[in-house]
């Protein structure tokens, strides 16, 4: 719209623009498909921290490198920033119109989203993996 | 970001009192007026219509006005029975056609009116929907075959003609798209709920042969993904449609062809 009145390209070629990028029903997808895996997972991720409230260092370390409970935590945690990425992206592209700060909010969703997610893989895998490799 | 503020010449102004006429069936009517010429923001005249002098409609008001109070009130009216689509204006809150519209519906004292919201204004109710034209063109609403064509009409059986019920009675009113704050947000990239239901039209028509071409056209995150099924669209819809439903429809034909 802001061109309107600079611009003599007719409505059509305005509207049409860059084209279709062939790009969003994964996104969608894997939103959708998060937001159900999500259900399971933050249930039983809330049971697990209720399991540790109160419990001393020796019995969280052995309830956090239980397998099972490694695994589920991992999965919740990809999950949950996947979808937290997808979602955030979906909000940035609804009300940050300029390109250019839409482009450095999206790499900063990315970049954020990247070390959350990495910070907590790595913490639970420490935690599980290090009790078994001592 | 968004526009969540009016643009400082937008905000609109106190306007004209005009007379009140005698009589005692008398309903106001607050119309946003803005003239391109004066240089002025826009303002809010009030109006009074002697109901038992004028039709039961709130076009039919508009129309009293025009002839008999201010002949400068500026509007898009042909039909006036819902078939048109060109008196769509905002009234009470709510896009819709002032003709299907009647005064008594509005149950209050004062009748508010506004364009379209977040559209260019030309005139008073008068918006600029040239993007809105482009849109639905660019969905091209058109049967497109390949085969060769039959020596009489394209067939389709009675199930699969059922299925454009619901899509084909659009109006092009634009009171969907307007009412979108997804279409408010991003209506230079986002198609819109009336062009996309006009998409869907075609998509599901069993006649047509470009089905996945018309996917590819809109397989896009501002195109389509815009709509976030907010529903106002379908909740505005003065001939009753769901352009919700025919967006979901098309995310759905995405998803077939992809899992």
């Amino acid at each position: 719209m802001a061109d309107k009145n600079v611009s003599m390209r007719t409505p059509l070629s305005r509207v049409k623009g860059l084209g279709a990028a062939g790009h969003g029903v994964e996104h969608w997808w894997v939103q959708r498909l998060t937001a159900v895996a999500n259900v399971p997972l933050l249930i039983a991720f809330v049971i697990i921290v209720a399991a540790l409230a109160g419990s001393n260092y020796a019995r969280a370390l052995a309830i956090v490198s239980h397998p099972l409970i490694a695994i589920i935590l991992l999965l919740a945690v990809i999950s949950v920033v996947n979808h937290m990425r997808l979602g955030m992206q979906v909000i940035i592209e609804d009300y940050v119109q300029d390109n250019g700060w839409r482009i450095v909010a999206v790499v900063a969703n990315n970049f954020y989203t990247a070390v959350i997610g990495a910070a907590c893989v790595f913490a639970i895998l420490k935690v599980s993996l290090g009790r078994i490799l001592l | 970001m968004a526009e969540f503020n009016l643009p400082k010449n937008s905000r609109y102004t106190e306007g004209k009192s005009w007379p009140k006429p005698a009589g005692s069936n008398v309903t106001a009517f607050r119309i946003y007026r803005w003239n391109p010429e004066d240089g002025q923001n826009p303002k809010i005249d009030t109006y009074y219509v002697d109901r038992d002098d004028c039709g039961p409609m709130v076009l039919d008001a508009l129309i009293w006005i025009k002839n008999n109070v201010d002949s400068t009130l500026t509007f898009r009216r042909s039909c006036r029975e819902g078939i048109c689509g060109s008196c769509a204006m905002n009234i009470m809150g709510q896009n819709t056609l002032a003709c299907t519209l009647g005064i008594d519906e509005c149950e209050s004292d004062t009748v508010k009116i506004y364009p379209l919201p977040h559209m260019p204004v030309v005139k008073d109710l008068v918006p600029d929907l040239t993007q809105f034209y482009a849109q639905h063109a660019a969905v091209e609403p058109w049967l497109q075959t390949q085969s060769p064509e039959p020596e009489k009409e394209w067939r389709q059986t009675p199930e699969d003609r059922q299925k454009l019920d619901g899509l084909y009675e659009c109006i092009l009113c634009a009171c969907c798209s307007t009412s979108c704050p997804s279409y408010w947000w991003n209506g230079d990239k986002f198609l819109g709920p009336a062009a996309l239901l006009q998409a869907y039209r075609w998509l599901i028509d069993s006649r047509d042969e470009s089905t996945g071409e018309r996917l590819d056209a809109l397989h896009d995150p501002f195109k389509l993904y815009r709509c976030h099924t907010i529903m106002n669209c379908a909740n505005t819809c003065p001939k009753g449609l769901n352009p919700a439903k025919a967006i979901a429809e098309i995310k759905k034909m995405m998803v077939e062809r992809l899992v």
